[in-house]
């Protein structure tokens, strides 16, 4: 394509053949289960590895250990894997729709249309079940990514990448204005929604995941099917255009799946803004700028990232234990910092 | 005595190129320029009016003509009293706060060159943030102290950031995610104390954190007017590498713009101003971001320092004025309304833009 050879030269990533990406992705995938066994095997609680084997082969109700293990580490653990894949693939997607690199998930209003409605519930209508949050959540997160996306399509030529983000910032500020406005006139709001908004795995039950599980099936789908059209997106809307692609209908399709991901994951686990914003960046590093492998990777990146760091904040702070949020932070970003400094970057 | 050379009177037929093209470009940056100092003159007139009125309303009113006599001492001795010492320091902090981060928000945007940058999303005020935070939760500190951990906190996580981004010279690029990075851990920690604390400090710290002019007096509006007064005139003889800057390193350097030096004097003024503006209000949302971007679309230019920071004092002014007044006597911190200010504002000028064509 010539359109592509006429563009600066990009850097390729650590992984340069389809079936060196094809390894890493499988070596990805194995680490993957590996943390996801520790996850159920490390807690606050220490319990031996044996006893965690039994309560999957020979399950006691009688026993402590056995049902710990069975009702909170594993719905925790499934929890913690949809939603890190979720935000990893709507970090992903979200970059390319608004080939901006310092776009988040939250670009589009969700987290701030979250927040909002997760306070709204506590101050006018007395939730405070972790249950309660998710549909207040995910209402609040699509309530005000329309509103986004109408406004920022606006127009003959449509939602552009910069209106995007600017009307995203925009309506994300208000919203955040208004919430904060509300935790400053009640002070109990403020107690609760302090927990809700770093962002936690803890406690969540069988029932939050499958209250999530549909909205984050269907938009992993689309976002993993996105790739050749984000592909086309990244060289610009008139060379994607000329490559045949229907550029606003593209545009309506991956942000309806960024939604969705970004809507179910903040109802699940509250607003984790790390995970989105740099999982991208670290499998642009190793793949190179194309999205047919970035979304993959992003897709397995993201919940080693998240499940890790939950087990680590679980571990550092018994009896008690860190919200995950906090720890991503903590664990990601230095490991991020590393890798941005190291390598040439693939820019978007 | 030296011959010299007879001027030779070429007239207009002998100019290289044609003479039409010439013209038009010249008036289409006639065009630019005059825009850029209407649109300079109706926001400093704006600021000026808001001034009026900020120093005129309160529970006790003084008339918008008696506020100028108040300010230099004549007149109504109970006027004077009340201007000189309580509303005259909080508009004047409002106009130097909103200033500063109005300028330094232009500056990170022209450097990244993406409209998104600003001292928040580069983790400048997360510094500020975290520190501050934790000087109120755990130190229960207060004032001044406060203040002076959040400018210090700024400037370290500054240094920090321009430090670890350094590669054999600074890429706009790698400086944005570098800033991410740590702006990512300070935020986290930031929330970490906010959850681990009293709940009565957290709210203290909530205030602090959202932003606030409440009983600003004179001691805060010296430190940021004088980093106004010396950084401003600082940054507009930089406007001019800044703008060859827009066209890419490559194409400045060929330009003949010093790119790494001038880049790095940039980068300590936006520092600065946000770091001062930071300790005086606190990391105030929104505005750094905002006022460049409604400055850009008044002036139809993508560069503007002046018209930003006009943009931002006139945005932090009227938020402060409306933050006083909604809810009286209940005072709210002026962080709260420049959201609910500004955004649905630039959200205007988009959908305006987007009807007339011209947005994007």
């Amino acid at each position: 394509m010539a359109a592509i050879g006429l563009r600066k030269k990009r850097p390729k990533g650590l992984f340069r053949t389809s079936s060196l990406r094809a390894l890493g992705l499988t070596a990805s995938v194995a680490a993957l289960c590996l943390v996801a066994l520790a996850s159920v095997a490390y807690g606050s609680k220490q319990i031996p590895f044996g006893t965690v084997v039994d309560s999957f082969v020979s399950f006691d109700p009688q026993l402590s250990d056995h049902v710990i293990v069975r009702s909170l580490r594993v719905p925790r653990n499934v929890v913690g894997l949809m939603v890190g894949a979720a935000l990893g693939l709507a970090g992903a997607v979200m970059q390319g729709v608004a080939r901006n690199p310092l776009a988040d998930p939250g670009l589009l209003g969700v987290s701030a249309g979250a927040s909002l409605f997760v306070v709204l519930g506590i101050f006018v209508f007395g939730i405070g079940t972790l249950l309660g949050y998710v549909w207040f959540a995910f209402a609040g997160a699509l309530i005000a990514s329309v509103v986004v996306f109408a406004l920022g399509s606006l127009g003959r030529e449509g939602a552009t990448p910069v209106k995007l983000a600017l009307a995203g910032a925009a309506v994300s500020a208000f919203l955040t204005s208004v919430t904060t406005a509300v935790l400053l006139i009640d002070v109990a709001t403020l107690d609760q929604y302090r927990f809700w908004s770093v962002g936690s795995l803890a406690g969540r039950t069988p029932q939050v995941a499958a209250q999530v599980a549909p909205f984050l099936l269907v938009g992993s789908l689309m976002a993993l099917a996105s790739g050749r059209l984000l592909n086309a997106l990244s060289l610009g809307d008139d060379v994607a255009r000329s490559l045949g692609q229907k550029v606003g209908l593209a545009r309506v399709y991956s942000a309806a799946a960024v939604v969705l991901l970004t809507g179910a994951a903040t109802a699940a686990a509250g607003p984790i803004g790390f995970v989105g914003l740099t999982v991208p960046h670290i499998a642009r590093v190793i793949t190179g700028p194309d999205y047919r492998w970035v979304l993959p990777y992003s897709a397995v990146l993201a919940p080693i990232l998240l499940l890790g760091s939950d087990v680590i904040g679980r571990v550092i702070a018994r009896p008690g234990e860190v919200q995950v949020g906090i720890v991503t932070a903590l664990v990601g970003s230095p490991f991020f910092v590393a890798l941005v400094r190291r390598r040439k970057l693939a820019e978007i | 005595m030296r011959f010299r050379r007879p001027v030779l009177n070429t007239g207009p037929s002998t100019l290289v190129g044609p003479a039409g093209r010439v013209s038009t470009e010249r008036r289409a940056r006639d065009a630019g320029t005059a825009r850029q100092i209407s649109a300079g003159v109706i926001l400093a007139a704006l600021l000026a009016l808001f001034f009026a009125v900020a120093l005129s309303v309160g529970d006790f009113p003084i008339p918008v003509a008696d506020v100028v006599p108040a300010i230099f001492g004549f007149g109504n001795p109970d006027s004077h009293f009340i201007v000189q010492t309580l509303r005259l320091p909080r508009a004047l902090s409002a106009v130097f706060v909103g200033g500063a981060f109005g300028l330094s928000g232009a500056i990170f945007q022209g450097l990244a060159r993406n409209p998104l940058a600003s001292p928040d999303i580069m983790g400048i005020t997360s510094g500020a943030a975290a520190t501050a935070v934790f000087l109120i939760v755990i130190l229960e500190a207060g004032g001044l102290v406060v203040s002076l951990g959040a400018f210090a906190g700024a400037l370290a996580t500054a240094a920090v950031i321009y430090a670890v981004a350094y590669r054999k010279g600074i890429s706009s690029y790698r400086l944005v995610l570098v800033g991410i990075g740590i702006a990512a851990v300070l935020s986290s920690v930031t929330s970490y104390l906010l959850t681990r604390a009293e709940i009565w400090d957290t709210q203290r710290a909530t205030v602090w954190l959202t932003g606030s002019l409440n009983g600003r007096g004179w001691e805060h509006v010296r430190p940021v007017g004088l980093a106004m007064l010396v950084l401003l005139p600082w940054v507009m003889a930089l406007a001019r590498p800044l703008r060859a800057m827009q066209l890419g390193d490559d194409a400045a350097r060929g330009l003949g713009v010093a790119v790494e030096s001038q880049r790095r004097y940039l980068i300590l003024a936006a520092v600065g101003l946000a770091a001062v503006a930071t300790a005086s209000a606190g990391p105030v949302a929104f505005v750094a971001f905002v006022a460049p971007a409604i400055a850009r679309r008044l002036t139809r230019s993508s560069l503007t320092l002046l018209p930003s920071a006009l943009a931002g004092a006139l945005l932090l002014l009227v938020s402060d004025l409306a933050a006083r007044k909604s809810f009286a006597p209940v005072e709210l911190p002026a962080g709260i309304v420049t959201g609910s200010m500004g955004a649905p504002y630039l959200l205007w000028l988009l959908a305006r833009g987007n009807r007339l064509g011209r947005a994007g």
